[in-house]
């Protein structure tokens, strides 16, 4: 099996269901001579031409909108927003449009629609090149939301998503795009939305999360496990919907539940994963459940010792781990 | 006139009846509003000759729109019926826009190809342009019609669609229907230049002025635009004018912001009005035929008003239905 990049796999799975499916096309900025700022769709405009690989005017809402239109119309349209912190311009597009059209039309009219946008930080992207949206689109029905971190589910789930008749926000953290590589299959695959995957089995502590600090969570998992501490870590893989089964059994599993991402706390999705596991395993829990998660300050700044304070890393974790396995 | 801008007797005359069967549709709407039997209704009145003009341009075997909340005329020309629209209005079951979920005005219909609409204005310009997109990708000879207010036309998604059409020179026309109010606030306090069709210059495209009272010249303007579109040479801007002749909505009070006179004024060059008058006057209509088709409409009207009103609403538990696919 090739070793391939988290954004090698974006790639990879866009060709792939652009070859399978005359229907899939992309539209974005720089997306198509260019190949995308970060060459998520290098070769795709040389190999399906201009009209499939749309360079469009600098225009997020007029992106989501007019993908929209032609997700209506029959198409599988993919829109890249160059990143997530410039989402908010088509937000409208994204709530009032995309989440709500099947249902107002009584099922009539769908929308199978993907919109790609890096996100994250740790990559000196200051304030407008670092967020994480994710919390603004999860409480929005209609919606579904997409985090992977590793080029496996990459792969497997951009396929699904394109494939689905639903409109969903798939969100990859630019942070993994060359950082993290893995052994994915030539084979087509694909993933099923709205299933979290077990990455590691342990006894004394469960983190549930999903993106970056997956990796994080892994490194710090290996490291305390030395020192006497199993960690069971649950990758949500995607936010909406949320695969409630697996995050109660991985809570109940420890008893010790540790919630981490990298999305500031307040109105975070860890806050949904929590009321969860205290709705369906209260009585489960040996110990209150904590959370690990992005500070409550606007954005990540661009200097590098305040860039490092907001991000998470493996120590930060492992001593949220070591923390609650003392409990 | 009208044989000089390519219609037919016949033509001038179905579009008249639908014109007629819009307004006498609106004026029930608004007779069930106050009785206390619908909580909502949207006027079209005024602008009937608009959007039965643009219909009567496009081919409404194959064309698409996306229109915004005024359009009953429009719609109702694109073959949705009195009955379809009275099920909105009572918001049962069986309404096919969108099962009694949306507020009335909220078209859409996959049988004639009316894309579902909103609330904020707006969304749909953009979604016409991606339509308009779609068909092009797929070498399709389809135009896409989608219409706004004029306040609206101020909204970023209107002029992202536009730039975006125009760039990729996109067969849409775009439709302002300017009916001189955006609720309360006036024209000149809405439009900058106060001349909408002017702003297809920044997106290169023609702007056109018609006079929305008058269903040929607008049929005329829109029929130019679909031609242009059809053949590949892009969009078109279409200013409609007229006059809002009602009250926003059910909900608003006109009189708090515009004078009677003012509104009595604009009725007399009403072109509901002006076009009876001009088919009476080109012996295309007798009043004897008007007394008929009026009978024959509000017959029309009372069956699919009997109907909607006893037809069933949703279930509780559809709530629940068509979250995801
Ligand atoms: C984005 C958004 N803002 C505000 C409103 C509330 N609103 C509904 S219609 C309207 C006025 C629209 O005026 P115009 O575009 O001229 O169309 P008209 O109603 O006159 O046909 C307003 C402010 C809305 N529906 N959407
Ligand atoms: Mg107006």
């Amino acid at each position: 099996m090739p070793m391939m990049s988290y954004i090698d796999a974006v790639t990879t799975a866009l060709r792939e269901e652009m070859e399978r499916d005359e229907r899939v096309f992309i539209l974005g900025e720089d997306v198509g001579k260019r190949g995308g700022v970060f060459r998520a769709t290098a070769g795709l405009y040389e190999q399906f031409g201009e009209a499939r690989v749309l360079d469009t005017p600098l225009t997020e809402s007029a992106i989501v909108g007019v993908a929209i239109g032609a997700a209506a119309y029959g198409m599988r349209p993919v829109a890249e927003i160059q990143f997530a912190d410039f989402i908010f311009p088509a937000t409208n597009q994204i709530i009032s449009e995309a989440a709500k059209l099947y249902y107002r039309s009584n099922g009539t009219w769908k929308c199978p629609l993907v919109i790609r946008a890096p996100y994250g930080g740790g990559v000196h992207g200051a304030l407008y090149h670092s967020q994480s949206v994710e919390k603004i689109f999860a409480g929005v029905p209609g919606l579904q939301i997409v985090m992977p971190s590793t080029p496996y589910d990459v792969k497997g789930l951009l396929k699904s998503a394109i494939r689905s008749d639903n409109p969903i926000l798939f969100f990859e953290h630019k942070r993994c795009y060359r950082l993290i590589k893995d052994e994915v299959p030539q084979e087509d695959y694909t993933i099923p939305i709205g299933k979290a995957d077990l990455k590691r089995e342990g006894s004394d502590v469960t983190v549930i999360t999903y993106g970056l600090p997956v990796h994080l969570t892994l490194e710090a998992a290996k490291d305390l496990e030395k020192e006497g501490i199993s960690t069971h870590v649950l990758d949500l893989r995607t936010l909406v919907p949320l695969d409630r089964e697996a995050v109660v059994e991985a809570a109940v599993k420890t008893g010790k539940v540790l919630v981490i991402h990298e999305d500031n706390k307040t109105g975070g999705f860890g806050g949904e994963v929590v009321a969860t596991i205290a709705e369906e395993a209260l009585f489960d829990l040996d110990a209150p459940i904590q959370r690990l998660c992005g500070p409550d300050v606007p954005a990540m700044p661009y200097n590098p010792i305040l860039e490092k304070e907001f991000m998470l890393n493996k120590d930060k974790i492992a001593n949220a781990i070591r923390e609650l396995a003392e409990f | 006139m009208h044989r000089q801008r390519g219609l037919t007797d016949e033509q001038v005359v179905e579009m008249y009846r639908y014109m007629l069967l819009a307004r006498k549709l609106d004026e029930r709407l608004w007779l069930l509003n106050r009785a206390g039997k619908i909580p909502f209704t949207i006027s079209c009145q005024g602008q009937e000759g608009i959007q039965v003009g643009a219909a009567f341009a496009l081919d409404r075997e194959k064309d698409w729109i996306c229109p915004y909340y005024r359009d009953l005329a429009l719609v109702l020309a694109f073959g949705q019926t009195v009955r379809d629209n009275m099920l909105a209005a009572f918001a049962k079951a069986e309404d096919p826009n969108s099962g009694g979920r949306q507020m009335p005005g909220h078209y859409g219909d996959t049988r004639y190809r009316i894309l579902s609409g909103s609330s904020p204005v707006t969304t749909q310009v953009l979604h016409a342009v991606g339509i308009a997109y779609a068909g092009k990708l797929e070498q399709k000879d389809f135009v896409v019609l989608t219409s706004c207010g004029e306040g609206s036309s101020n909204q970023g998604d209107w002029h992202e669609a536009c730039n975006f059409a125009g760039v990729h020179q996109l067969p849409v026309v775009f439709m302002v229907e300017n009916n001189q109010y955006a609720i309360s606030v006036p024209l000149e306090k809405q439009v900058a230049g106060e001349n909408i069709a002017a702003r297809a210059n920044g997106y290169g495209f023609p702007g056109i002025q018609v006079d929305g009272n008058d269903p040929l010249a607008v049929y005329q303007a829109v029929k130019e635009a679909v031609d242009r579109a059809r053949s590949g040479n892009g969009p078109t801007l279409i200013e409609a004018i007229t006059y809002r002749l009602l009250p926003h909505s059910s909900d608003d009070d006109d009189r708090s912001y515009r004078s009677n006179e003012e509104v009595e004024m604009a009725k007399k060059k009403d072109g509901l009005l002006v076009f009876r008058n001009y088919l009476l006057e080109n012996k295309l209509w007798t009043e004897q035929q008007d007394q008929e088709l009026l009978a024959q409409i509000m017959e029309e009207i009372n069956e699919a008003t009997a109907y909607a009103e006893a037809a069933p609403h949703p279930n509780p538990t559809d709530l629940y239905k068509h979250v995801y696919v």
